[in-house]
């Protein structure tokens, strides 16, 4: 009982703290601008206003693109409740696979991918093809590092390997490990699309790959489709801190350590969030065809991970 | 200012911002936050510099909630530039029709709100009311950065 | 009476039943009969393979059927496996027939196409359910010539059906001698054709000989798989055959491929030799990874299917190859997991290609297209079809909750084992192999978003899209059983485990079960579980909870025409192709595919500054045709050319030569 209810609260903080996230990141970003930038919970009134507003389907668009959201969202909160971002005792163990996960957070990115063809315009296409271009070639690169970190614990389950972390700090800070992170790292940035795979605040429709797809979303649709991007957002990033700084998350649902671990959590998703902010505001994005480039050297990193804990293991 | 204050302010472009207007348009239901449409229906441009530079470093309009979107299905507010001419009369109507309800339009300079110099010409349909229905009208050749942001704000409430 | 005697003799009977019926009935009920015979024959074979895998096994020897060896049946749970596989398939084909062959005369519903029907799922039941060399050629040889009958149902509409069942019978003959040549070798070494005697003599047999009938048999099945680069028939004959036919061949024959290196693999020659393992996952890789760039670059919605049946067969082939390296290396648990994961597998490609070829047929029978350019639009006017595609299309991605996601997952975590035993090759190849299949997966799921959002999507792209109309119940009915066993093994695939355990337990390569319970999967030996059914109800409950919530607190939606940058309307020549969808791609991957392109641009007579019109034409060939395969045709065309010179037409010549015939055999008879 204690394990789910720590699940609907993992869910509830992941879901409360992204669109902080995503103000705390535009808020660094405005200051190393020079700007003074936005209220920290400003993405939570664009959201609230969007779920008031009236939504519009395309004329020719089906179940699908008004399914597309919700899919997106669930997929979202589901990994959400049940990686070990609090505890690592979930009651989901069986969904909190690295495998798993990866495949969920797929299964959303196809659903928003439909729904840019569903809506039958050029740029809901354009979007749609290139955003499952960039997943095709993260996968690979996602599924090396999954290797990498499983190989320390036998294990692909996320639980296990935040606790192996935990319990034995030698075998975080090894070659592998710091390999896997970095090809993690990159493949975080294509998953969610950030600089320099795809700039979020883009206002120009060649250059789009997430946002293409959603031009046509509004209203409440649309504040689904937000809110699960930076929950999406929160959830690659913290399982990016849990996996190579897995201290501070509860290994007992006692409530004193979960309180401690959900403090410990959104410290470790500022830091994260503010290096990734005030990095976007040093690079540009890259043109399209030089992406696989990027990601083809982050699965080279990946696979030297995977043979750096195979030969020195 | 102690020196820690001046650290932080370092490199920081933005003025101080006016006080806050006392309430939003209520119709709107914005709750301090405004996503922009831009729509040039024959302006001269000199209106859109303003505007840019509304959303710019110094005038910086997202203090206030206010960002630019690249579709009107995420806007609530159209902001409109320029005598509407005859050619732009349908896509500035089917920008409007393409928002979500309830949306608003703002009319950014003289040549908005009556044509302005431009009054008259062989190709200018009339003012955007003409055309779309008007919530805020911003007078100016060309207006302020700091009227347009006003105006926004009153728009939203913040 | 044994139950899965009895269900095999209904099973054979209802077969010729129904072929004659087929041949006897007039045009109008022919195809309801042929349907119901063969899904009859299909629930025959079914319930004869659940018995099997619940652990009834039979044996029979019916000495009087045939001249010589007679007829030797051997049912275990390996062979259950595939009867089910088989059957099931079979059963969809049946229903879905009905509705799909329709009411003419001509194609998929002549006299000989319909009649053929039942007989060629009886000929794939044979084949699992042969407990001797010769019963298994027989039935493999009657299967290959009754699907060639119905690849060529359309010969006459179509020539490209014509050279896709040239091409089918070429390479289907070529496959069928180097297993008889293997089979009858290893019979001939071991002293005895029943399966039970090879078995007993398997392990004292020389490597040279294990090794020799290893590969023979590996290039006939891996062919009879479509493994690339033996595939060649596959995007042909699946391209050109009527729709259901493809269902059974893609869902069920290919499948027997797999049954065949399994039975010699490991049941007949017992585990083997390390480099026999590698040379079957070299197999698995290429085909994976050169199947799915194929089918994400088609535009032929049936061509990328069946190059999809190609990656498929890759990923279960590299699911074998790491069982056969695992028992090498000692590594019983993850062997077990990965035989699992590459039976399973096999499983879910049934079921959800099967649904998937009947849905293609389902678009061509209401549009007469196959190009996924041409289509669109078909969600609105196709609801149900539409729907049972995305199941299948969900399933064929391997994404959460499909049903190909868990034995993905299964054949992950068997990769993903670690066994320092195992040698230098082994730690390399294993997350060489994870890459591949990731990369696999992710193009695997921009095809079938291509697929699903091009051909069904958005607006139509031509006037045959828009006048599509949905399909009649019994094609629906059909594509309606296949996904609810396609919804059955995603959510509760531990229903399989008990089965997967006995057919481990069955071979003797000493691979120790896999467990699993209730709604998670467990595997023995790996600390992993996956929970498929909290995954399906995760999703759709939390997706229909905040469908619920949004229309509560939200206001009515409203259609709109889609923005269009106000500059007019959008018209369906604006909307995204499946060619340029899969652009990207194909630059991305431009060194393997080598895509043929040309752009014209034609310009006026006034200015070479602007341009009247611009032509783009691509080709993309299949390249491992085009260099393997293309010289060898020609090098054939030519010593056959050749060749002709010996037969002038002169009487004495040809006494010469029989002359000159007996004389050899005669010396080499003395020599000896």
């Amino acid at each position: 009982m204690i394990a789910w209810i720590t699940a609907v609260a993992q869910a509830v903080l992941v879901a409360a703290v992204a669109p902080l996230l995503i103000g705390f990141m535009r808020a660094v970003r405005a200051r190393l601008e020079g700007r003074a930038g936005g209220r920290l919970v400003q993405p939570w009134r664009d959201l609230r206003k969007l779920l008031r507003k009236e939504p519009i389907i395309p004329a020719d668009a089906g179940m699908i693109f008004t399914a597309a959201p919700l899919v997106l969202m669930a997929t979202s909160v589901l990994v959400a409740a049940a990686a070990p971002y609090l505890s690592t005792g979930g009651p989901l163990s069986g969904v909190a696979d690295l495998i798993v996960v990866v495949g969920l957070l797929l299964l959303g990115t196809v659903a928003l991918a439909l729904a840019g063809l569903d809506t039958g315009t050029a740029f809901g296409g354009m979007g749609a093809s290139r955003e499952m271009t960039i997943a095709a070639l993260v996968e690979p690169t996602l599924l090396l590092a999954v290797f990498a970190l499983s190989t320390r614990v036998g294990s692909t389950d996320l639980g296990a390997i935040v606790a192996a972390g935990a319990a034995d700090p030698a075998a975080v800070f090894t070659p592998a490990s710091a390999l896997a992170a970095a090809a993690l790292a990159i493949a975080t940035l294509a998953e969610a699309g950030r600089l320099p795979v795809d700039n979020p605040a883009t206002h120009l429709e060649l250059t789009m790959v997430h946002e293409a797809m959603v031009l046509e979303y509004a209203g409440r649709d649309l504040a689904l489709v937000e809110w699960a991007s930076a929950m999406r957002l929160t959830i690659l990033l913290g399982l990016l801190a849990n996996l190579f700084i897995p201290w501070g998350v509860a290994s007992s649902p006692h409530p004193a350590a979960l309180a401690v671990g959900a403090a410990v959590f959104v410290v470790k998703l500022a830091v994260l969030g503010g290096l990734l902010a005030a990095g976007e505001v040093f690079v540009a994005k890259l043109r399209l065809f030089r992406v696989p480039e990027l990601l083809a050297g982050s699965f080279v990193l990946g696979l030297l991970a995977v043979v750096a804990s195979a030969v020195l293991a | 200012m102690g020196l820690i204050g001046k650290i932080r302010d370092a490199g920081r472009v933005a003025e101080p911002a006016p006080p806050q207007p006392e309430q939003g348009l209520p119709a709107a239901g914005l709750g301090g936050s405004v996503q922009v449409r831009h729509v040039d229906a024959g302006s001269c441009n000199g209106c859109e510099i303003e505007v840019g530079q509304a959303f710019g470093p110094t005038y910086d309009a997202e203090r206030h909630g206010v960002r630019l979107v690249a579709s009107p299905r995420h806007a609530d507010v159209l902001t409109v530039t320029g005598p509407v001419t005859v050619n732009m009369a349908g896509p500035l109507r089917a920008t409007y029709e393409a928002m979500p309800r309830p949306g608003l339009v703002v009319a950014v300079g003289d040549c908005a709100r009556d044509c302005g110099v431009f009054a008259g010409g062989y190709g200018v349909l009339g003012p955007v009311s003409d055309v779309v229905p008007v919530d805020v009208q911003v007078p100016g050749c060309p207006p302020e950065p700091a009227a347009i942001v006003a105006a926004l704000r009153g728009v939203s409430g913040r | 009476m044994n139950e899965v005697a009895a269900a095999l003799a209904v099973a054979f009977a209802l077969a010729g039943v129904g072929a004659a019926a087929g041949w006897a009935v007039p045009a109008r009920g022919r195809s309801t009969v042929a349907g119901a015979a063969t899904a009859g024959v299909g629930a025959a074979g079914a319930a004869a393979g659940l018995a099997a895998v619940s652990g009834t096994g039979w044996q029979g020897h019916l000495p009087d059927l045939l001249p010589l060896a007679g007829v030797t049946l051997s049912v275990d749970a390996l062979a259950g496996w595939f009867l089910l596989l088989v059957g099931g398939v079979a059963v969809v084909v049946g229903v879905y027939t009905v509705g799909y062959a329709g009411r003419g005369g001509h194609g998929p519903a002549s006299r000989t196409a319909l009649a053929v029907l039942p007989v060629f799922v009886a000929a794939m039941l044979l084949v699992p359910a042969a407990g001797s060399v010769s019963t298994f050629l027989l039935g493999w040889e009657l299967m290959a010539v009754t699907s060639l009958l119905l690849v060529l149902a359309e010969h006459r509409h179509s020539p490209a059906a014509r050279t896709a069942g040239l091409w089918y019978a070429a390479m289907t003959q070529a496959g069928f001698v180097a297993v008889l040549v293997g089979l009858a070798w290893l019979a001939a070494a071991a002293g005895g054709e029943s399966f039970a005697a090879i078995r007993a003599a398997g392990p004292e047999l020389s490597p040279v000989v294990s090794g020799g009938v290893f590969l023979l048999c590996l290039a006939g099945f891996a062919s009879k798989a479509g493994a690339v680069p033996l595939h060649p028939w596959l995007p042909r004959a699946h391209a050109e055959a009527p729709s259901h036919v493809s269902a059974l061949m893609s869902a069920a024959m290919v499948k027997l491929g797999v049954y065949g290196i399994v039975r010699v693999g490991f049941d007949l020659l017992g585990g083997g030799q390390r480099w026999w393992w590698l040379l079957l996952g070299a197999f698995g890789v290429v085909s994976a990874l050169y199947g799915i760039l194929q089918a994400a670059v088609a535009t032929d919605l049936k061509r990328l299917l069946a190059f999809s049946t190609s990656e498929n067969v890759g990923l279960i082939l590299l699911g074998l190859a790491a069982a056969g390296l695992w028992t090498d290396a000692g590594e019983h648990a993850a062997a077990g997991v990965a035989l699992a994961a590459a039976l399973l597998h096999a499983a879910n490609h049934a079921g959800f290609k099967t649904l998937l070829f009947c849905g293609a047929g389902s678009v061509l029978r209401a549009t007469g297209t196959r190009d996924l350019d041409e289509l669109g639009g078909l969600s609105r006017r196709m609801p149900a079809t539409t729907l049972l595609f995305t199941v299948g299309a969900l399933g064929a991605a391997a994404l959460p909750p499909g049903n190909g996601f868990v034995s993905e997952w299964l054949l992950l975590q068997a990769l993903l084992h670690r066994a320092p035993e195992a040698g230098m090759v082994v730690t390399v190849a294993a997350p060489v192999a994870v890459a591949v299949v990731a990369l696999t997966a992710g193009v695997g799921v921009a095809t079938y978003v291509k697929a699903l959002g091009t051909g069904f999507l958005a607006r139509p792209r031509s006037s045959a899209a828009e006048q599509a109309v949905e399909s009649p119940r019994g094609m629906l009915a059909g594509m309606g059983l296949a996904a609810l066993a396609c919804a059955g093994l995603a959510v509760a695939p531990a229903v399989a485990a008990p089965a997967l355990d006995r057919i481990a337990g069955g071979l003797r390569t000493g691979i120790a079960p896999l467990g699993g319970s209730g709604v998670d999967v467990r595997l023995s030996g790996i600390a992993s579980t996956i929970s498929p059914l909290w995954i399906g109800v995760g999703v759709v409950g939390l997706a229909v909870g905040f469908a619920g919530a949004a229309r509560a607190v939200g206001r009515a939606r409203r259609r709109a025409a889609a923005w269009d940058c106000g500059d007019g309307p959008l018209t369906a020549r604006m909307e995204y192709t499946a060619t340029s969808f899969a652009e990207p791609l194909q630059r991305v991957f431009d060194n393997v595919l080598a895509p043929e392109q040309d752009v014209d641009v034609t310009h006026p007579s006034e200015s070479a500054y602007l341009v009247r019109s611009v032509q783009y034409r691509r080709r993309l060939p299949d390249r491992i045709e085009a260099r393997l395969y293309q010289p060898m045709v020609t090098a054939v065309d030519r010593v056959g050319r050749a060749a002709r010179g010996l037969a002038t037409g002169s009487v004495h010549r040809y006494l010469a030569y029989m002359l000159a015939a007996l004389i050899a055999v005669l010396v080499a008879g003395v020599i000896r």
